[in-house]
C-alpha cells in the first residue's frame, strides 16, 4: 500500500487537486473554466501525442475534436428520441471512437510523410473538412449547428448532469482517464517507437520498423483521445457549430502545446490551463488578447523552444543541488525590469486600441486604475512611451545578469554531478 | 491568378512561409496607406519595398533566431506570426474594411467578350504579374544572383565556404518573397477586399498551389495556380450535380432513394471543396506533387 503510493504519488496528487478545486473556487464562472481547462487538456495533450511523441506537427488537428463533438451529438439526439439507450457519461467513448475512425482514415493519406509536407498535408484536409461541414447540412446542421440536451439520458446513479458541478465531475474523470491513457501510451513499445521515429526514421526503418506505420498508428490513437475531447465539450456547451473542426480550433490546440511545451509530458497540460486562462479572462478585460497571445507565442518560440515545461525542467538540477536561492536576485531584477517593460507595452497597446474604436475613443478611460484621457493629452503617451523604452532598456541589461547566474552555477552543478 | 505570384516565392524561400498571406495583406494596406497620400502609382512601387523591408526584419530578428531549432520551429514562428501581423492591422486600421480602390485612369473596360466586360486593371493585373514571374524566372535561372540564392538553399555550408554571407541572402531572399506578396497585395487588395480578414482568406489555398504543383518546383507552381484557378473559377459557373449527370446517363433519382441529399450538391456548391480535394487526390497517386522532384 505504502509503495502504491509512493510511485503514484503524482497521480494521487493529481486526483486530490481536481476533486478539491471545485470546493476552493465555486463561483459558477471558476467552475465552467475549470471544465473548459480540463477538456482542453485531454485536447492538448492528444494533440501532443503528435506533435510531442512522434514529431508529426498537425494544423488539422481540430477535424478529430470536432467530429467527435457532432457524432456525439447526434448520439444524444438519438438517445433523446429513444432510438438506443445508453447513459450519457459513457457517450465519451463513442466519440473517441469516432475520432479513432477519422484518425485512422485520414491518417492513411497523411501519414505517409514527415516534417512539413505533413504540416501542409493536415492543413488542406483541415480546410477540405471545414468547407464540407457547410455543405453537408444534415449531419452539421449549417452555420446554425447542433444542439442537444445532455439531460436527455435521465438519471444514472443519481447522475443527472443538470448541474455544472456534474459536468465538472464527468469532464474531470474522463480527463484523469485519458491523461494515465495517453501516459500509459508512451510507456509502451509503441510510444517508445514513436519517439524513435520522431529522432530518426531511417535508423527505425533499420531495426525492421514501418516508420509510416507507426505515425499512423500514433494518428489513430491521437484522434481516439481529441474525438474524446470533442464529446466532453459537447457534453459541456450542449451545442456544436462547424468553428469546432475549423482552423482556428486546430490553432488554438497548437498554441497551447507549444507555450506549454512540447518536449515534456505535461508540457500541454500547464499550456492548456494557460490558454484557457487567459482567452477566458483576458478577452474580459481587453480586445487585445490574441495580440498578446500571439506575441507570446513567439517569444517562446524563439527564447524557450521547449515551453514553460522547458523552463521549469530546467530548473531541475538546481533544485536539486539546493542552489536554486543563487538565482533569485537576478530573477527578481528580471521581473521587475520585465514588469516595466511590459507594463509600458500593455499601455501603449490598450491606449491605441481605445482610441481606435469608435464608441469609447474621446473618452478618458481606466487604465490599471489610473483615470488618463489618451485622446487629448500628450502627457499620457509620454509617460507610458518612456516606461517602456527605459524597461526594455533595463531588461535587454539585466537578462545578462540571469546568464551571468547561470554561468556561476555551472562549476557548482558540475561538481555535484548534476549537470 | 494572384496566388501565382505567392506561391512562386514560397518554393524559392525553402522556408514555409505561413504568413506569406499576411504580407499580401500588409501589402494591400501599405498601398491603400501610401496611395492615400502619394496616389496610385508611386504606391505600387513604395508599397512592395516597404513590405519587403518588413520582410527583411522579421527574417532578421526573428526567423534568424529560430532557425536554428529546425524546420518545424520556423513553420510554428511564421504561424504565430500571421496572428500578430493580423492584430497589428487591426490595431491600426480597425476592424472594417478600408476603401482602397482601382485608381481612376484604369477604371475602364478594355473589351468586351460576349457581353461580358474585361476590365483594364484585370489586364494591368495580369500583365505585371505575368512579367514578374518571366522576370523572376529569369533572374533565378540565367544570372549570377539566382546561382547563389539556389547554391545557398541546397549547399548552405559550401556557398559560405566560398565567400558569401549566407544569412544575408536568405534575408535578401525572404525580403524578396514579403515585397511579392507585398506587390501581390497593391494589385489584388483593391480588386477584392483590403480588410483584416483577407490573408485567411487566401492563406490557405495557397498552401494548396505549392504541394499540388510540387515542391520546390516554379514552372509546377505555376501550372497548378492556373489550374486550381481556373477549375475554381469555372466549377463556380456549372451548376450540374450528380443527379443531372444520371438524368444524362437515363437514371432518375427521386427524393425517395438513398444518398439525395448528398448528390443533389452541385458543382458550383462543391467548388470550396474542389481544390482540397484534388490535393488530397494529388497525394495518394502522385506524392511529390505535379512537377515536383523533392521527396522531404
Amino acid at each position: 500500500m505504502m509503495n502504491f503510493a509512493k510511485n503514484n504519488f503524482i497521480w494521487i496528487i493529481l486526483v486530490a487537486v481536481f476533486l478539491v478545486l471545485p470546493h476552493v473556487f465555486s463561483q459558477s464562472f471558476a467552475l465552467s473554466l475549470m471544465t473548459q481547462m480540463a477538456i482542453a487538456m485531454i485536447f492538448a495533450l492528444s494533440y501532443n501525442m503528435l506533435l510531442g511523441q512522434v514529431g508529426l506537427l498537425s494544423f488539422g488537428h481540430a477535424v478529430y475534436y470536432g467530429l467527435g463533438a457532432f457524432f456525439t451529438a447526434h448520439l444524444i439526439n438519438w438517445i433523446a428520441s429513444g432510438v438506443i439507450w445508453m447513459p450519457i457519461s459513457l457517450v465519451p467513448i463513442f466519440g473517441g471512437l469516432c475520432g479513432m475512425f477519422f484518425g485512422f482514415i485520414i491518417g492513411v493519406i497523411t501519414t505517409r510523410r514527415p516534417g512539413t509536407p505533413f504540416a501542409m498535408i493536415s492543413l488542406g484536409i483541415a480546410e477540405m473538412v471545414a468547407a464540407s461541414a457547410l455543405m453537408f447540412t444534415a449531419f452539421f446542421g449549417g452555420e446554425a449547428g447542433i444542439d442537444t440536451n445532455r439531460t436527455a439520458g435521465g438519471p444514472l446513479m443519481g447522475v443527472s448532469l443538470s448541474s455544472q458541478i456534474q459536468v465538472y465531475y464527468l469532464v474531470v474523470s474522463w480527463c484523469i482517464f485519458s491523461i494515465i491513457g495517453m501516459y500509459a501510451i508512451t510507456r509502451t513499445p509503441l510510444g517508445r517507437m514513436a519517439n524513435a521515429v520522431r529522432d530518426n526514421p531511417e535508423r527505425a526503418k533499420f531495426l525492421g520498423y514501418n516508420p509510416t506505420r507507426v505515425r499512423w498508428m500514433s494518428m489513430t490513437l491521437a484522434g481516439f483521445f481529441a474525438g474524446l475531447a470533442g464529446s466532453l465539450y459537447i457534453i459541456n456547451y450542449e451545442i456544436v457549430t462547424f468553428e469546432t473542426l475549423g482552423i482556428l480550433e486546430s490553432g488554438r490546440v497548437v498554441l497551447m502545446a507549444f507555450i506549454g511545451g512540447i518536449g515534456h509530458f505535461w508540457g500541454p497540460i500547464i499550456g492548456a490551463i494557460l490558454v484557457t486562462f487567459l482567452q477566458s479572462a483576458l478577452s474580459n478585460y481587453t480586445e487585445a488578447w490574441l495580440l498578446y497571445f500571439g506575441l507570446l507565442f513567439l517569444v517562446i518560440i524563439m527564447f524557450s523552444p521547449g515551453g514553460i515545461a522547458g523552463l521549469i525542467a530546467k530548473h531541475e538540477p538546481v533544485m536539486r543541488a539546493n542552489l536554486l536561492g543563487r538565482l533569485v536576485p537576478s530573477y527578481a531584477v528580471v521581473a521587475a525590469t520585465g514588469a516595466a517593460m511590459l507594463l509600458g507595452f500593455v499601455s501603449i497597446i490598450e491606449m491605441i486600441y481605445h482610441v481606435e474604436s469608435a464608441i469609447s475613443g474621446r473618452e478618458p478611460m481606466n487604465l490599471f486604475g489610473v483615470i488618463i484621457d489618451p485622446s487629448s493629452s500628450v502627457n499620457s503617451w509620454l509617460v507610458v512611451l518612456f516606461l517602456f523604452v527605459v524597461g526594455t532598456t533595463f531588461f535587454i541589461k539585466s537578462t545578462r545578469i540571469v546568464g551571468k547566474a547561470w554561468e556561476d552555477l555551472g562549476p557548482d552543478l558540475q561538481s555535484k554531478g548534476l549537470l | 491568378m494572384l496566388s501565382s505570384g505567392l506561391t512562386l516565392i514560397f518554393s524559392m524561400m525553402g522556408v514555409l512561409n505561413f504568413a506569406h498571406a499576411s504580407f499580401y495583406m500588409l501589402g494591400a494596406y501599405a498601398a491603400y496607406q501610401v496611395g492615400y497620400f502619394t496616389g496610385f502609382w508611386p504606391a505600387l512601387f513604395l508599397a512592395p519595398i516597404l513590405v519587403g523591408a518588413i520582410g527583411a526584419v522579421v527574417e532578421r530578428y526573428g526567423l534568424r533566431t529560430v532557425h536554428k531549432f529546425g524546420h518545424v520551429a520556423e513553420l510554428l514562428f511564421t504561424f504565430g506570426l500571421a496572428y500578430v501581423i493580423e492584430e497589428i492591422v487591426h490595431l491600426i486600421w480597425g476592424r472594417a474594411p478600408v476603401d482602397y480602390r482601382v485608381p481612376a485612369s484604369l477604371d475602364f473596360t478594355i473589351f468586351t467578350i460576349f457581353t461580358t466586360q474585361y476590365p483594364a486593371y484585370r489586364a494591368f493585373m495580369m500583365a505585371i504579374s505575368v512579367s514578374m514571374l518571366i522576370g523572376l524566372y529569369l533572374m533565378l535561372t540565367k544570372t549570377r544572383i539566382g546561382l547563389i540564392v539556389q547554391a545557398s538553399l541546397t549547399h548552405p555550408d559550401m556557398v559560405e565556404a566560398l565567400g558569401h554571407n549566407v544569412p544575408r541572402v536568405f534575408m535578401f531572399v525572404f525580403a524578396g518573397g514579403a515585397a511579392l506578396a507585398g506587390l501581390a497585395g497593391v494589385l489584388g487588395g483593391n480588386l477584392f477586399i483590403t480588410e483584416p480578414g483577407m490573408a485567411f482568406a487566401v492563406g490557405t489555398i495557397i498552401f494548396v498551389v505549392v504541394v499540388f504543383g510540387g515542391m520546390g518546383s516554379l514552372p509546377g507552381a505555376f501550372v497548378a495556380s492556373l489550374l486550381i484557378g481556373t477549375i475554381q473559377t469555372f466549377s463556380v459557373a456549372l451548376d450540374y450535380s450528380f443527379v443531372n449527370l444520371m438524368h444524362l446517363v437515363g437514371l432518375e433519382i427521386t427524393s425517395e432513394s438513398m444518398f439525395y441529399g448528398l448528390s443533389t450538391i452541385t458543382l458550383s456548391q462543391l467548388a470550396p471543396v474542389l481544390p482540397y480535394m484534388l490535393l488530397v487526390l494529388m497525394l495518394i497517386f502522385r506524392p511529390s506533387g505535379l512537377m515536383g522532384n523533392r521527396e522531404t
